[in-house]
């Protein structure tokens, strides 16, 4: 067992090389292959098995985003590290002062007061979320979990987000293809896993979304987020030569080999489930406790998480400075039995690895003892800038950490702009509309998703401010969640998404820009102030290779840059997740998914007792749109309740974005706001509707009132989602001070809260065009998701 | 004066341990975090401590059964100390998995101030069938023993959240059930807005006579599935953005009691 085994590539050939990668599951290509030849030919030898997967895991494309960091030839312009010219580059130029660490730890992390700072992070778990939801989506949360614990010296995890994309839950049964989950068994997985692991691990989930698209129906998309709270000095780590390299938390097993690589690769059916890894949050639990408790003792040089690559990629990030060596015999195994490699690479859960000085240990030690934590010494930080393992005392592994890190040739790829194809439906408008909009919110990406929320414990930490449900019976769809992570204090943390995959079928460009835009509105209406807002880029794409695919992931990313820039709101981390495509044998091709941007926002509330919810408050109250209409119903519930896409997507104008978002925050903290609500997906009749059953009252609105660009239809009127729009409730007391703040901003009173339970709204020619009972709305609401 | 001094219990698993030691210290007590391990060790002891709580969370994952092993785990090791911090009157409170804990240690219905010798009752899985979390009207039930909730404030009808899988109260035989009602054991019960009982939501797990907490005979041990201690300024109310509000949460005044309790009494 101890044999090393060498592969032989000096003499390989070029298909000998790519065989080589193929049959080790290594993911990597050609080039990379032929630099890795050239590497040991230096060396006068061949490399061991288990150097081989070390570079592997560590150049895939889920640990090193080549792709995005790749030279791109987009219709023969050059972009040499999109990432660096769009995302990182906005960042930088904005370069906001309350940052504190952007895209080099674990997490972002941002100011938060004079004596902590917060972190956010948001990963995606999708290919073993596909193949075991349960287990893929525990997993899923408790790696976002230890990146939080991972960053800087360890944060305390204060709050999780999850937004899942799923097929239809009602996806006919037998057009499901082979080797692929039906959506609904996924959908339930997920949501149990997601709730077994952060209820157990006392975490509140508090905001998320779904989105529901067919496309999704092979490859489910699972993204996980946590915020956490670190003390301003424990926001930093480095590794010092001579520090014992110390392993806490689970054994290692064989479960979770290959994550990595796996998950930079397309799916296919008949998948080894030892990819996918085995959770058990209440270890991950004890190993906060104690982490949280040694960083307060100042016990640590340096802490990360043990994920994706585990040790391999976990000492190899930590010693990339100064250099590692490893004996994988002192490694605490589940069972016996495993090979070196497999020690080396196996996610395993619930481990986090520290470099921990000599004088410390033993204290380490004891509080390890006192919660029931095995730790073990795994070896020694060096400083040799080497990696070295050993295995009983023979050499597996000793490659320099700088080829390891920046050894990983530049990626080549072709993006071309793609033109959609859709036209804009003709149809009569209707008299009555007010059974398209109870089919609208009954759509499944509308309507309530009360019965997921409710599984989630979103009070626990007892700092629960404004909560995911809303109004006089606890059932509205709020914007924003805030928690006040120190119970002693009125600072806050709001976090808010925004995703809508529908517009990226048009076009890739303004679904970025809306999502941004979507979710810049959520933390708006809750109180939050974008000046203080950063935002985390998660991309889940089809196969990059495919010039079309990275097209669109070159048009979303400038829109990223585009937007960020304009709404000043920077980016702190991100992540890809590309390769999302399926051979589904009942089409007989290989699908993708539709390209998919969550923006998820977090922003430091200085008082959260300003916050607004966005249920309505009294009767007599005015109710205000603040924002243009335009005539942007491509991609909408509407048309699709009609069967169509639409060409007219929602683009964002964020200089006026910007001037509106800036106001309305100035008028919640004065105080003139009661109600506040964006208007998103269903446009202004599903926000209308929402603000008026989660208040329990009813409204007159007149769509003659409504500010318009080139509408002149009440069903546009209704529901285009064009963005930077919100509903203002205000009292008529507060009407001056309202309208003073948000002086030249394109805004009406568009009618009135009433005492009655009904939500009646009369067309431009005054005509009534829907009429219907809050309850009722309520119920189409409610109905499909109330399992 | 010296201040009263708590002592909230933890071990794997425990997660509301921060908010109760909060709600605590806003009580002005002198709260401490500990480890059962530190209490086994014998590094810290009952004996030094006027209030005990066990916080909610998921001890030991639940395996087993919600509670079941921490329960084990005080009662074989802990048994002594803990018999005497009990019939010294001192006071304990288990919040969520804690009154699972304090149900499954037979602390509770606790007819003889000791130990039960058979476990009479337990919280068992929600009707619904699932973990839900919600805020529910509770009721006030209890005629006077019970110093959580009649020690200087009266708590009257008051509005919690809940957040469980496992909290529907149900006792071995009819007759159990009986006895902890006429015994005036019942401390909360679910209630509707206009104080009356009934069905899901109202009583969100399907509990026995609606039965949210029951407190030991003597009254000093006290067992809920709310959490209180998620609700200790308006801010935490679902509705506080409507207005109308006292400052204070309805579930400080189970903690100001209980310390005003200790230090006068104890």
């Amino acid at each position: 067992m101890t044999n090393i085994t060498r592969i032989d590539i000096l003499n390989a050939s070029n298909e000998k090389l790519l065989e080589i990668s193929k049959n080790g599951l290594l993911s990597l290509n050609l080039d990379e292959m032929q630099v890795i030849q050239r590497y040991y030919k230096k060396l006068h030898r061949n490399p061991t098995d288990i150097e081989l997967e070390t570079i592997a895991q560590t150049w895939s494309e889920h640990c090193n985003h080549k792709s995005l960091k790749g030279i791109i030839n987009y219709d023969g312009k050059i972009i040499d590290n999109l990432l660096k010219n769009t995302i990182i580059k906005v960042t930088k130029e904005l370069n906001k002062k309350w940052c504190v660490s952007v895209f080099k730890d674990n997490a972002g992390i941002i100011k938060f007061d004079d004596k902590f700072n917060v972190v956010f992070k948001v990963e995606t778990h999708n290919h073993p979320s596909a193949i075991e939801p349960y287990g893929g989506a525990g997993t899923g949360i408790g790696g976002v979990i230890r990146d939080v614990l991972g960053v800087g010296l360890g944060a305390k995890p204060i709050l999780n987000t999850d937004i899942f994309c799923f097929a239809s839950p009602d996806f006919s049964n037998n057009k499901v293809p082979e080797g692929v989950l039906h959506p609904k068994r996924i959908f339930k997985g997920v949501v149990s896993g997601v709730r077994d692991y952060g209820n157990r691990m006392g975490i509140p989930t508090a905001n998320g979304a779904i989105c529901f698209d067919d496309g999704y129906l092979c490859n489910p998309l699972v993204y996980c987020g946590t915020v956490g709270l670190i003390p301003k000095n424990k926001s930093f780590k480095k590794v010092k030569p001579g520090d014992l390299i110390i392993a806490i938390g689970g054994r290692t097993g064989r479960d979770g080999i290959h994550g990595a690589t796996f998950s930079s690769a397309e799916l296919v059916k008949n998948i080894s489930a030892s990819v996918v890894q085995i959770g058990n949050p209440i270890v991950e639990k004890k190993v906060t406790d104690v982490l949280l408790k040694a960083r307060d003792e100042n016990l640590y040089n340096a802490v990360t998480d043990c994920g994706a690559g585990g040790f391999s990629s976990a000492v190899g990030e930590m010693g990339l400075e100064c250099g590692a060596n490893v004996s994988l015999e002192k490694v605490t195994l589940k069972y016996k039995g495993l090979l070196p490699w497999e020690i080396w690479v196996s996610e395993a859960q619930e481990r986090m690895v520290f470099s921990v000085p000599k004088n410390k240990l033993k204290r380490f030690e004891e509080i390890c003892k006192e919660e029931n934590v095995e730790l073990t010494c795994i070896g020694k930080f060096t400083s040799d800038k080497k990696l070295k393992v050993q295995y009983k005392g023979k050499m597996l592994v000793d490659i320099d950490m700088k080829f390891l890190h920046d050894g990983v040739p530049r990626v080549r790829i072709n993006a071309t702009l793609k033109t959609p194809d859709f036209v804009e439906p003709i149809f009569e408008d209707s008299e009555n509309l007010t059974a398209s909009l109870h089919k609208v919110l009954s759509n499944y990406n509308i309507a309530s998703k009360e019965w997921i929320i409710r599984q989630y414990d979103h009070e626990v930490q007892g700092g629960s401010i404004l909560k995911p449900l809303q109004g006089v019976q606890n059932d509205g769809p709020g914007d924003a969640c805030i928690v006040r992570p120190i119970l002693s204090k009125w600072t806050g943390v709001i976090v808010a998404n925004g995703v809508n995959p529908q517009y990226g079928k048009i076009d890739a460009y303004h679904m970025s820009a809306s999502a941004i835009d979507e979710a810049l509105r959520n933390i708006t209406a809750v109180g939050g102030n974008i000046n203080n807002t950063a935002i985390l880029d998660n991309f889940c794409w089809g196969d990059p290779t495919k010039p079309e695919q990275m097209g669109d992931l070159v048009r979303a990313s400038f829109a990223c840059y585009d937007i960020a820039k304009v709404y000043q709101t920077p980016f702190i981390s991100g992540k890809d997740s590309l390769n999302n495509e399926y051979f589904n044998t009942e089409l007989n091709k290989r699908v993708s998914i539709p390209p998919t941007l969550l923006i998820s926002a977090i922003c430091v509330m200085k008082d959260v007792r300003k916050a607004v919810s966005m249920d309505v408050k009294s009767a007599g109250n005015l109710i205000y749109i603040v924002g243009t209409t335009y005539n942007e119903l491509g991609g909408s519930r509407y048309y699709e309740s009609k069967g169509f896409i639409g060409n007219n997507v929602p683009v964002v104008r964020p200089e006026m974005g910007k001037k509106i978002m800036s106001n309305l925050h100035e008028a919640i903290t004065g105080g003139f706001v009661r109600a506040c609500h964006d208007c998103s997906e269903g446009g202004l009749a599903v926000a209308l509707s929402e603000m008026a059953f989660a208040g329990g009252l009813g409204m007159k609105i007149y769509l003659k009132k409504v500010p318009v660009n080139n509408v002149s239809r009440n069903d546009t009127i209704l529901f285009s989602e064009a963005n930077s729009r919100f509903i203002v409730e205000v009292s008529p007391t507060h009407q001056k001070d309202f309208e003073r703040t948000m002086k030249n901003i394109s805004l009406a009173i568009i009618g009135k809260v009433t005492r009655d339970k009904k939500l009646e709204v009369f067309g431009i020619n005054n005509k009534k065009v829907i009429s219907a009972d809050i309850y009722a709305l309520k119920e189409s609401w409610q109905k499909p998701l109330r399992w | 004066m010296k201040k009263v001094k708590v002592i909230v219990l933890r071990t794997a698993g425990t997660n509301c341990d921060y908010e109760t030691e909060y709600a605590f210290q806003l009580a002005n007590a002198d709260v401490e975090l500990v480890h059962i391990n530190q209490l086994i060790s014998r590094q810290k002891k009952l004996v030094d401590y006027k209030i005990l709580a066990i916080p909610g969370g998921f001890s030991y994952g639940d395996d087993i059964a919600s509670g079941k092993i921490l329960a084990n785990e005080v009662r074989y090791r802990l048994l002594d100390s803990l018999e005497k911090f009990v019939g010294a009157g001192k006071l304990v409170i288990g919040i969520c998995n804690g009154f699972q804990v304090l149900v499954n240690m037979r602390l509770l219905p606790g007819f003889d101030d000791k130990i039960d010798k058979t476990q009479y009752s337990t919280l068992s899985f929600n009707d619904s069938g699932k973990f839900e979390a919600r805020w529910i009207y509770l009721k006030n039930t209890n005629k006077s023993k019970c110093p959580f909730v009649h020690y200087k404030t009266k708590v009257g009808m008051i509005y919690l959240p809940i957040a469980h899988g496992e909290g529907k109260f149900i006792t071995k035989n009819n007759k159990i059930l009986e006895k902890i009602k006429n015994n005036d054991q019942i401390v909360f019960k679910y209630v509707m807005p206009n104080g009356k009982e009934g069905s899901y939501p109202w009583n969100p797990n399907g509990s026995n006579l609606a039965i949210a907490g029951i407190c030991n005979a003597r009254g000093n041990v006290l067992g809920m599935m709310p959490h209180p201690e998620r609700f200790l300024t308006k801010y935490n109310h679902p509705h506080w953005t409507r207005g109308n509000l006292p400052e204070e949460g309805d579930g400080f005044a189970i903690f100001r009691n209980a310390v005003s309790y200790a230090s006068d009494a104890l």
